[in-house]
């Protein structure tokens, strides 16, 4: 390592202002933060600092995201090898076949947006950021699986400019970037986002898995609901019933890494275990689901076909678990004080399911839910601290 | 009968380096001392002595040029050696040339019970100016109507004297000096001690019993939880070994500045109290005692408010610990973010350290980059008082002095921001942030 080190600090004028690739400094700080921890020493203020810092938190939110993505590479192969008529699913055929559905649409992502991020930050000549780490491993986990990757490119390039850096960069934008790329594909690009022509992969990609034919449809559980009138029975591509289990395995077809709400659970145990998603929000939001599916299913009518499902699948399916673990609990865009957290939740969690249910256009509920409380999150923190406010002009009085 | 406050929130440091033995086990009579007016804030300070100049223990080393009647006083007789000053002739320190052959103490005439008469007394002999007056955290102004006064007898910040060791056989004095300070106010004189001190009941104060993690004995904490400062009013804090000098002058006429330094921290080979004389040279305390002489920070005080000093600089005011850790800026850390050492450092559950029960011997490194506010509820949970620490940090960053006042900034004062800062993701410099907070916030209502 020393002479890693040694290279870098030889090579380290060269980006500095007046070297030769200056236009590159923000690139190689990213790249020497990354690789050993600033030897910067405190100036003013306390001596001694906590050892976690803002890289540790966003890898640890990373890490929580593998046992979906693992689980997504699996359901993609699965659904592909099940939607060609196959009886056999052998694992790491199936794996593979995920691997490389999905890497070029990570690839792109990161791409892309690290690639802005960069621009901007020699441009302010500000260190990188490294908010992007999550937000672009969760771009594609949230999008179909048969989503152009230039779609994927501009939508990623539209958020990451107009979500985010016009507002300053990261942990000064106000709703979640990765559900803004995913709202910008489903309102611009429709067609590509919603459907039953685009959750399960159609082609064999390196001799892995199967093509299928051209006519080929397989919708989503909540896209079979949003088309039926009544109570509906949920089937796979091959017309079986669909259980409760295979919801919370996660072996429907679905956004890419958001179906297994057991993998989910994994990544919310990690997350809270180690204190970066705070729990009052994921409970929260749970509790809001519960409330609102239980409403929505006392009082269901053949009109709002959604509302025949029982409260685990409400919470099982469209991404209601996966929103309300991984992205209702961005601190940045959820509600900052103890007391918003709680109410910023449960409203996520409603809302969600109201959507969801008694508008058929929009199955994916969870998404605009968080998206619309992210708005208004700053409201419900505003009300939070003008109690306090109160409190303290009311101390005067008495 | 006591007031019983129980902390829940706030956060103990544990460092390496603590005091195993609570025994005094030696003395120093520095040649050199030095007094550094930055150590007290609000004071605008004008020399009263020149170069060469003869002074006694007690003689004014500085006053205060608004408040000409507040000094900063020599703790020894000696000689003025220096009176060393920084860009724009600001004066950084005065240093005394100690002459320990002569009993050569200052006195003052005590014999009074009037509150200016008391106030003018403090002021002569450097006391007042050991004190704080909050808002602000300002050396008090001898006009000030003051609603309370609170003492406080115990230190929980990380590696901190015990006061039992510090204010052992002072009993007498601590009683005179609650009772010259109960004419100073029409409210009540408040003492606070830790569950972790036995300091007995003093007459004449409300005492109050604190349990808890730090911040639970810093005055900002304890008048928070017992009676929060409002916009107008005026508290004065002071702690119990200036308490006991208020009462030593009220009782002898003369103040008594030696003082029991705890040396302590990793670098220090046997962490020990050592009693001196206040604003001793560091080199002299530190002499023969530390583990390293390189790449070390020292402190004049705790890690999280203390100074960094050289060694040819001094024990600063008010502290009475010198806490020696390492400085880190050659550890050339491979991707530390990732690391799963047991030896770091954080309250964080993804660092195994955290579940070891042991101690660290952290160095000065940040550990990481400065972010924008990201993770929310950090500071609240080290922050034991009844304001949302966030809101205020951008109202003051903003300069907003009407949103500054509403959400509670006469309640503050840096040191309160200390354990925030320690735990912040984003390594923003609270501490700064108040306190230039603060003194736009002066400028502007004055």
């Amino acid at each position: 390592m020393k002479s890693l080190k040694k290279y870098l600090d030889k090579i380290k004028p060269q980006f500095e202002p007046g070297g030769k690739l200056h236009a590159f400094q923000s690139v190689f700080d990213g790249f020497e933060t990354f690789l050993f921890t600033p030897n910067e020493t405190s100036k003013s203020g306390v001596h001694i600092h906590d050892s976690r810092d803002s890289k540790r938190t966003m890898i640890i939110v990373v890490l929580a995201l593998m046992p979906c993505l693992l689980m997504g590479m699996y359901n993609a192969g699965y659904q592909n090898w099940l939607a060609a008529g196959q009886t056999e699913f052998p694992f790491w055929q199936l794996m593979g076949y995920g691997f490389f559905s999905i890497l070029p649409a990570i690839v792109v992502t990161y791409v892309v947006g690290l690639g802005i991020e960069f621009i901007v930050a020699q441009w302010r000549g500000e260190e990188i950021q490294e908010g992007f780490l999550v937000t672009g491993i969760l771009i594609p986990m949230i999008c179909p699986i048969e989503t152009p990757l230039w779609m994927l490119a501009v939508a990623t390039a539209f958020s990451v400019i107009f979500a985010k850096e016009v507002f300053g960069g990261t942990g000064y934008n106000i709703v979640n970037i990765a559900l803004i790329t995913r709202a910008f594909l489903f309102f611009a690009y429709p067609a590509s986002m919603s459907g039953d022509m685009v959750f399960i992969g159609r082609d064999s990609i390196l001799g892995l898995g199967f093509n299928l034919p051209d006519t080929f449809t397989g919708a989503t559980p909540l896209g079979q609901i949003a088309t039926a009138t009544g109570a509906t029975q949920i089937v796979n591509i091959n017309g079986e019933v669909t259980t409760l289990w295979d919801m919370f395995l996660g072996l429907i077809p679905g956004s890419f890494g958001e179906t297994s709400t057991l993998c989910i659970l994994v990544g919310a145990l990690i997350l809270l275990s180690t204190g970066i998603a705070d729990w009052r929000i994921i409970v929260s939001v749970f509790v809001g689901g519960v409330v609102m599916s239980l409403i929505a299913n006392w009082t269901a009518t053949a009109t709002y076909p959604a509302s025949f499902l029982s409260v685990g699948e409400q919470l099982c399916l469209g991404g209601f678990a996966f929103a309300a673990v991984f992205m209702a609990t961005d601190p940045v865009t959820a509600a900052r004080t103890t007391v918003g957290k709680y109410i910023y939740g449960f409203l996520v969690g409603v809302i969600a399911i109201l959507i969801r249910n008694y508008n058929s256009g929009y199955p994916e509920g969870a998404m605009l839910a968080v998206l619309l409380m992210n708005v208004f999150a700053p409201l419900i923190d505003y009300c939070v601290v003008q109690a306090n406010i109160n409190r303290r002009l009311k101390r005067i009085k008495a | 009968m006591s007031i019983l406050l129980n902390i829940k929130k706030g956060l103990d440091l544990n460092l390496e380096g603590q005091i195993e033995n609570p025994e005094i086990v030696g003395e120093l009579k520095p040649t050199l001392i030095g007094v550094c007016p930055d150590d007290f804030h609000g004071l605008i300070p004008k020399a009263e002595v020149k170069e060469g100049d003869k002074v006694l223990a007690g003689d004014a080393l500085l006053r205060d040029k608004n408040n000409p009647q507040v000094k900063v006083v020599s703790p020894v007789a000696g000689t003025v050696k220096a009176i060393v000053r920084g860009e724009r002739r600001k004066i950084m320190n005065i240093v005394v040339e100690a002459d320990y052959a002569e009993e050569g103490i200052k006195a003052f005439d005590v014999n009074t019970t009037d509150r200016t008469q008391i106030i003018d007394v403090l002021a002569q002999s450097g006391l007042l100016s050991m004190m704080v007056q909050r808002p602000y955290g300002v050396v008090p102004s001898p006009d000030a109507t003051v609603r309370d006064i609170y003492v406080m007898a115990a230190d929980t910040a990380p590696l901190a004297p015990s006061f039992d060791v510090e204010l052992k056989g002072k009993e007498k004095e601590l009683a005179k000096g609650v009772e010259v300070l109960s004419h100073l106010t029409s409210g009540k004189v408040y003492v606070a001690r830790h569950e972790s001190v036995k300091i007995a009941d003093i007459p004449g104060a409300e005492m109050i019993d604190v349990k808890g993690h730090h911040p639970a004995a810093l005055p900002g904490t304890v008048i928070a939880n017992t009676s929060p400062i409002n916009k107008g009013e005026i508290v004065w804090t002071l702690d119990g070994v200036t308490l006991a000098r208020i009462g030593s002058l009220f009782l002898n006429g003369k103040v008594d500045w030696q003082t029991i330094v705890a040396i302590v921290g990793s670098e220090v080979k046997t962490p020990a109290y050592i009693k001196t004389v206040v604003g001793a040279q560091v080199d002299q305390l530190l002499a023969g005692k530390l583990k390293t002489e390189s790449d070390i920070r020292i402190i004049s005080g705790n890690v999280l408010t203390g100074k960094a000093v050289t060694k040819e600089e001094f024990l600063r005011a008010p502290y009475t610990q010198i806490t020696v850790i390492p400085e880190g800026s050659h550890a050339d850390e491979f991707m530390g973010w990732a690391s799963m050492s047991p030896s770091k450092m954080s309250v964080s559950r993804s660092f195994p350290g955290h579940f070891l029960g042991r101690r660290f011997s952290p160095d000065a490194r940040l550990l990481g980059g400065r972010r924008a506010m990201i993770m929310s509820g950090e500071y609240e949970s080290v922050m034991p008082m009844d304001i949302m620490p966030e809101y205020l940090i951008k109202a003051i960053l903003s300069r907003d002095i009407d949103k500054m006042e509403q959400l509670g900034i006469y309640e503050v004062i840096p040191e309160d921001f200390a354990l925030a800062e320690y735990v912040d993701t984003s390594k923003l410099e609270l501490q700064k942030v108040v306190s230039e907070g603060l003194d736009f916030m002066k400028k502007e209502t004055e």
